[in-house]
């Protein structure tokens, strides 16, 4: 994307104040959507970002500039911007010759979303559309979106390394709003990875959109949902997300410093109960949280978070784990050249257990069962978290019931680890989500088999 | 700017027989800085460019839209743009009510949101701010541990939109705010947190003492908070959470629900949808409020648009295509950004002020609840079905005192249900970060969840 001697020149430009290290972060990024909203392809839109970022670290000072000019003059003011900004106290000039290192890319992507016809695109939203209002003459409104983006980076830095990516994901989502007599409820699938458009060969946009349409018409008939601590069983995939607020936030090692972590300071510690086995993943190829490597060059891992209920690690990015003198996890991402990267997850999952999903839910006297759970919400520093349901279903004398409307769960992060007590042999990854932390969004995956924590707080209005 | 307008325009002319093209283009300079440990963590110094073009391809049987956007106006990047939305608009299908704006006569205020003074600021003043909050928050209390990240950040925009409908438009805006979020060590050796941020146009009426002080504040009154039980207490909302639910709103009567049948409110003009206290506008021509501005996402004059007038709903908030749909004209209230179409939305909520204030109901109450922190609101409000359900801390209110602090509970209702039931609407009005200004409220009948069932 750049040349290397160019690489060179600038990293020594970021230099020339005496900056400890420095980094160029190069992004060439085209996105292309389309949707379909009450009953017509309306929006198609294609997108092009292209710039670099660089960064210059002084003492406990990160200076960042970034530049969508890539021009030799470009690259320059942003590394002096850069460079000011770190207030470097020395000076003079510092050589740095960058050299690539080899990465390990897995599966190539068969099928380029960019030479994919337009028209066969919106021939997906087509059927999605048709395949819902299919599902009963309930569902009035359908929105289905068509989404892929190619993401090529390159980063180098002061220590001599150099490596580059290319990013293929692709996305389809498909919402629908029933109306009955209790009024409107909505329901909605979607289905991301980080491959081209061989997703549709594995993905049937028109099964999603019955599922999507059977998901509202569903909870037409729901009952208000109880309010107060009860056993909560999550279905296979979607316990990802309650992992995910309840300590993967609060494993992020930027946080951890800052003692803003429940967590900080027990590793070695027994956090969750025996059967708890939690794994960060960057490199399972093709899920919504892969890549080869992080937005610092480092290429992805697989890191045991905690290992039968013990918490053996946190995630790192490259300069906090330099500054501790360990490897990094490869857990650096940024949203784009215009942020700065900071420790996230990748592909968090808890590993399979044992137990019968069946029994799991006939052991359970009285409780609720979430079948599709919705984004959520951490304060690592409190452990307080939240995520939503939006498919979830009363458990009466061991048997999944009545379809309760949605809302969200709140529970503390290490209480709620502790109090999982059955985990199921079924596992699955669940939906791709878009995980946010100080206004910077990237693509995560998660997955768990069918678990059960023995008590949650569900935010319903049944007394 | 010029050059701004210059861009646009040369795309425009290039415009064929039978399109109409419309190009809106925005340039930004950004300041942040992160502070920690009396340290600069981070500090960021960075311009950005955005480039959107939107194509309409007009037909006897409807009109075909497509959009195409960069970030960079490098000749080779920008040259792809018209090309890319015209073939992009090929594959949509016709439409009667895609247009692009025409000028509708309204006169454009003179709001100029922009304050000198924040390009005159050294960037050693403003790390100094944020620096400020953090000292100031760590010697406000001896509890207080530390805090997570104080942050001050600024940006200077200026933006153009030119179309062949007549639209010829420019705009400009500064923006600082500075915010931290404080850990407090609680009697159980847990963590408390307060957060706490102040916006202005000029980084001078920036108040880092305030922004300190209500932080700590916030976290402290949470000290020995405990999960409640299951109750449904009066809930006492000050200005700023009543922003937060009243925006809720507001987005449900977004023109783009309404013409789609996704809120509830979508046949409900003309009728009492809540208490008859509530009267509610939008009303970016406020100078003063944050969410002041001149034009919409389309170059029209923003203006004030009633929505809640006594508790019956007045009408709805439109762009151009969500008018032309509900066969009534744009109430000037597109939003944009140059990665997308334009949408309907408020910029600044205002409420009308009623009697009383936060004291007062809080002395008033027998059996009450005073929210001091909502989480889980992406998650956790369904503008569709207008389910709410949200995770929540705050103070229990008995026999008119603030009593015990509770965490780790549920606040649930349904927003349809919630309007009716607003008890109270004070008249202690607070001009807020977002634009709005709100001022306490009471509602009745939410389920406050917690231990038992």
């Amino acid at each position: 994307m750049l040349e290397t001697e160019l690489i060179n020149r600038t990293l020594s430009t970021a230099l020339t104040t005496g900056g400890e290290f420095a980094e160029v972060f190069v992004e060439d990024k085209r996105s292309s959507s389309a949707v379909l909203d009450d009953g017509r392809v309306e929006e198609l839109t294609s997108g092009r970002d292209r710039g670099a970022g660089i960064r210059v670290v002084v003492g406990e000072t990160t200076g960042f500039a970034h530049t969508a000019d890539l021009s030799e003059e470009g690259l320059a003011g942003a590394a002096r911007a850069a460079a000011a900004a770190a207030r470097g106290g020395g000076g003079g000039v510092r050589e740095v010759n960058v050299s690539a290192i080899d990465v390990s890319r897995g599966t190539p992507v068969r099928i380029p979303p960019e030479e994919v016809a337009k028209a066969t695109k919106v021939g997906l939203l087509t059927l999605a559309n048709e395949a819902a209002r299919g599902s009963g003459s309930a569902i009035t409104q359908v929105s289905a979106r068509y989404g892929d983006s190619r993401r090529r980076i390159l980063v180098a830095n002061s220590d001599g390394l150099l490596a580059e990516d290319d990013q293929i994901r692709t996305l389809f989502s498909v919402s629908c709003v029933a109306t009955g007599d209790t009024g409107l409820q909505t329901g909605r699938e979607s289905a991301g990875r980080t491959i081209g458009f061989e997703l549709f060969d594995e993905t049937d946009v028109e099964e999603m959109a019955r599922r999507a349409a059977e998901r509202a018409l569903t909870k037409l008939n729901a009952r208000p949902a109880p309010s107060g601590s009860v056993p909560v069983v999550v279905g296979p995939g979607g316990g990802g997300v309650l992992f995910h607020e309840a300590c993967g936030h609060g494993l992020e090692a930027d946080l951890v410093a800052k003692s803003a972590s429940v967590f900080a300071g027990r590793v070695g510690e027994k956090v969750a109960a025996d059967c708890v086995t939690l794994i960060d993943d960057g490199t399972m190829a093709g899920e919504w949280g892969h890549f080869a490597i992080d937005d610092e060059g480092r290429p992805a891992g697989n890191n045991i978070l905690i290992k039968d209920g013990v918490l053996t690690d946190y995630m790192w990015d490259y300069l906090r784990a330099r500054k501790e003198g360990r490897v990094g996890s490869g857990n650096g991402r940024r949203q784009s050249y215009q942020h700065l990267p900071m420790v996230r997850m990748t592909n968090t999952y808890i590993s399979n257990g044992t137990d019968d999903p069946a029994a799991i839910v006939a052991d359970t006297e009285s409780g609720v069962y979430v079948a599709q759970l919705g984004g959520g919400q951490v304060n690592t520093a409190t452990g307080d978290f939240v995520f939503g349901m939006t498919e979830a279903y009363l458990i009466e004398n061991g048997e999944i019931t009545d379809p309760i409307r949605e809302g969200n769960l709140i529970g503390n992060g290490p209480e709620v680890l502790t109090r999982i007590d059955a985990l199921g042999n079924d596992f699955a990854m669940g939906s791709p989500g878009m995980c946010g932390k100080d206004g910077q969004g990237v693509p995560v995956g998660d997955g768990t088999p069918t678990l059960r924590v023995e008590s949650l707080t569900v935010g319903g209005t049944a007394a | 700017m010029t050059e701004l307008i210059d861009l646009a325009r040369s795309i425009v002319e290039r415009a064929e027989d039978g399109e109409a093209v419309e190009v809106c283009v925005g340039r930004a300079v950004r300041t942040e800085v992160r502070v920690h440990g009396g340290d600069v963590e981070s500090l960021t110094l960075a311009e950005s460019r955005g480039i959107g073009v939107r194509v309409i391809l007009q037909s006897p049987d409807g009109n075909r839209e497509g959009l195409s956007h960069a970030g960079s106006f490098d000749a080779d990047v920008v040259g792809e743009l018209l090309a890319e939305a015209r073939d992009n608009a090929e594959f949509a299908e016709p439409d009667p009510h895609v247009a692009l704006a025409q000028p509708d006569g309204v006169p454009i205020t003179g709001i100029d949101p922009w304050s000198d003074a924040l390009e005159q600021m050294s960037v050693d003043d403003k790390i100094a701010i944020a620096i400020a909050v953090e000292a100031a928050a760590l010697a406000a209390d001896t509890r207080v541990r530390g805090a997570r990240t104080s942050v001050y950040g600024d940006s200077r925009s200026e933006s153009a939109i030119v179309s062949t409908a007549g639209i010829e438009i420019t705009g400009r805006s500064t923006g600082a705010s500075t915010s931290t979020m404080v850990l407090i060590d609680d009697v159980d050796g847990g963590t408390r947190t307060g957060s706490a941020v102040d916006a202005a146009v000029s980084p001078l009426d920036l108040d880092p003492q305030m922004v300190a002080d209500r932080a700590v504040d916030r976290g402290l009154q949470l000290l020995g908070a405990r999960q409640p039980t299951t109750a449904r207490p009066s809930v006492v909302l000050e200005p700023r959470f009543a922003a937060t639910i009243l925006g809720l709103v507001a987005g449900m009567l977004a023109g783009d629900r309404v013409v789609k049948g996704r809120t509830p409110f979508a046949d409900r003009v003309g009728h009492q949808i809540a208490a008859s206290m509530l009267t509610m506008f939008d009303d970016p021509t406020d100078a003063d409020s944050l969410g002041a501005s001149s034009t919409d996402g389309e170059g029209l004059a923003c203006r004030l648009v009633p929505l809640v007038s006594s508790g019956a709903l007045d009408g709805f908030l439109h762009d151009c295509h969500t008018a032309r749909v509900a066969g009534s004209a744009s109430t000037g209230s597109a939003l944009r950004s140059v990665r997308g179409t334009p949408s309907p939305g408020h910029r600044a909520l205002h409420v009308a002020a009623g009697g009383g204030d936060l004291a007062s109901f809080v002395a008033d109450m027998d059996d009450g609840f005073l929210v001091a922190g909502l989480q889980g609101l992406h998650s956790g409000v369904n503008a569709v079905s207008g389910d709410l359900s949200v995770g929540v801390e705050g103070i229990r209110i008995r026999g008119g005192e603030l009593a015990e602090p509770i965490r780790e509970a549920t606040l649930a209702g349904a927003i349809p249900r919630m309007l009716l039931d607003i008890a109270r609407v004070g008249a202690d009005l607070e001009r807020l970060p977002g634009g709005s200004r709100v001022p306490s409220m009471v509602i009745d009948g939410l389920t406050l969840g917690g231990a038992g069932s």
